[in-house]
């Protein structure tokens, strides 16, 4: 078995004093869709903002491409072609659509920017039509596509999504859903999706990890978890959410 | 009619000035949220740069080819004056990052009072002038004996302004540069996350208010051919309106909130009573304050959530 893409071990982070991630192990190998799913305020974006360096872990290790990266700034870990589509998406709001993607491009090669332009706006119709409109002007479903295109730009080896599906009409949400899986089906773009809605994320991805309380509780491929009786109690029959 | 031209002249001169150093106040507040009270002295420096470039300049050159010295003063001042504000973001911004919010505000007042003091112990508390740079005028038209002139001085200040803001706008809006600029004014946290390195770019863009700044220093000591260390706070106050007025944190608003105070200036000087003038200015100041604190081209601020 080859190394993980990403590797996380015993991660700590804190905001003051106060303990988010209490010892976070987590893989994310080549290839893969990851899921990370778990009640609001169980840890799933800061561990993701950690992954980025911002905040920092103060305990632990993070490996990227075999590289700590635990110490790491956070625009070298970006160079390194980890792109993330953030939590409230982000949108560079004053900045046009292109302006967005322009930015997202920032780490990429320059000479492929017209490829991977016309490859984001392949995937996403709808920013074709808004390309000279400014970000703050589109819709929650535009503005969601636009933060995945923004990431897709960097070419990314590893591509961090956060709650792509929150606040959207399910018609969107499908259509986020089948460009995920068209990126990882055929350009073996590797994902690691943090997710409130677990149905969906569950049937999409590989393996999927089970957060509460800055703890990871559970772990193992999304079919398993979706039959787990546990999983579906708390996050899949209408129980807490 | 001819002495209100007049002062018009005169009035977008002063303001071509005054939105230059404005640029700087409005860029640094835009992206650091700080208004940085050093950069009139940044400014103040900038003409003494000017006066040293120039009069060692004519000293080896001699005053025959002034439109060369003037361009090569005008680089001089530009590259050191830049080294200068980046120096001072370096050590006295920067470590304060992430301090509290007056910190570096606090600060910023610390680095006036030593640049201005610095200028005084190092060339002396008198006035500096040096022998006029250029002359002539065009007399544009005479009326009632009146002849409304536009001088060479003003012509140069009018063209290097504009193609000083024509080459700005395009750095700002075309370039990777601008665009990582806008980002980090914007969010910090995200433009860091897609890769850019957001300290390098603060550090860009204390460069270019100071570039922009030597800009107006070296036309500030050609127009007047005198400069004292105190030159700095009372234009930079009233660059300071000038964004204020223009609306902090807006490039368009900087520059034409500078020619609205030029004008203010000179028009107050011309009607009424020259010595109230700065009275006239800073009046602007409050009253936007008071009813129109987004100024005239700040932003209302509507984004989605």
């Amino acid at each position: 078995m080859t190394t993980p893409l990403l590797t996380v071990r015993s991660v700590k982070t804190f905001y003051g004093r106060v303990m988010a991630l209490k010892g976070v192990d987590l893989d994310v190998n080549e290839g893969e869709i990851v899921t990370l799913i778990g009640a609001n305020g169980a840890g799933k974006s800061t561990l993701m903002m950690t992954v980025c360096g911002n905040p920092r872990a103060r305990e632990g290790m993070i490996d990227f491409a075999g590289q700590n990266i635990t110490r790491m700034p956070t625009h070298e870990i970006a160079r390194l072609k980890l792109a993330q589509s953030p939590e409230g998406r982000r949108i560079f709001s004053r900045m046009t659509v292109l302006e967005n993607l322009q930015m997202g491009a920032t780490t990429a090669d320059p000479s492929h920017f017209k490829r991977d332009l016309d490859r984001v706006l392949t995937l996403f119709p709808r920013l074709q039509q808004r390309i000279s409109q400014r970000g703050g002007t589109l819709s929650g479903g535009e503005q969601q596509m636009l933060a995945i295109a923004r990431a897709l730009m960097a070419q990314p080896r590893l591509l961090l999504l956060d709650e792509p599906s929150l606040g959207l009409a399910p018609l969107v949400v499908r259509q986020i859903f089948d460009a995920i899986k068209t990126l990882n089906a055929e350009d073996g773009l590797t994902v690691f999706l943090v997710e409130q809605n677990a149905y969906h994320a569950l049937k999409l991805a590989h393996r999927g990890y089970v957060m509460v309380n800055g703890f990871i509780t559970m772990s193992g491929t999304g079919h398993e978890l979706l039959e787990r009786p546990e999983i579906k109690s708390a996050y899949l029959e209408g129980g807490r959410h | 009619m001819e002495v209100f031209l007049q002062q018009l002249i005169n009035g977008i001169t002063l303001g071509s000035i005054y939105g230059l150093i404005a640029i700087g106040y409005t860029m640094v507040f835009g992206i650091i949220g700080m208004v940085n009270f050093a950069h009139g002295d940044v400014f103040m420096v900038s003409s003494f740069i000017a006066l040293v470039a120039f009069l060692l300049l004519v000293s080896l050159l001699g005053s025959s080819s002034i439109a060369l010295v003037l361009f090569v003063v005008l680089i001089v001042a530009m590259l050191f004056t830049s080294l200068v504000n980046w120096t001072i973001e370096r050590l006295a911004y920067r470590p304060l990052r992430g301090s509290f919010r007056l910190a570096p505000l606090i600060s910023a007042i610390g680095m006036s009072i030593f640049l201005s003091n610095f200028v005084q112990v190092t060339q002396g508390p008198r006035n500096k002038s040096i022998p006029p740079m250029v002359q002539g005028d065009f007399v544009l038209f005479t009326k009632n004996d009146y002849p409304v002139t536009l001088s060479v001085k003003q012509l140069i200040i009018w063209i290097v302004t504009a193609v000083l803001l024509v080459c700005f706008w395009y750095l700002v809006t075309r370039t990777r540069l601008g665009r990582a600029q806008r980002a980090c004014e914007q969010d910090q946290k995200m433009a860091a996350l897609v890769g850019v390195d957001v300290d390098r770019t603060i550090s860009m863009t204390f460069v270019i208010a100071a570039a922009l700044a030597a800009v107006a220093g070296t036309m500030y000591l050609m127009y007047y051919g005198v400069v004292s260390f105190a030159d700095g706070f009372v234009p930079g106050v009233k660059a300071f309106t000038a964004a204020v007025l223009g609306g902090i944190g807006s490039l368009p608003g900087a520059v034409i909130g500078g020619i609205l105070i030029g004008l203010i200036e000179t028009m107050w000087s011309a009607y009424f009573s020259i010595d109230y003038k700065d009275v006239a200015a800073f009046s602007v100041l409050a009253i936007t304050l008071i009813f129109l604190p987004q100024g005239l081209f700040g932003r209302p601020d509507v984004e989605k959530v």
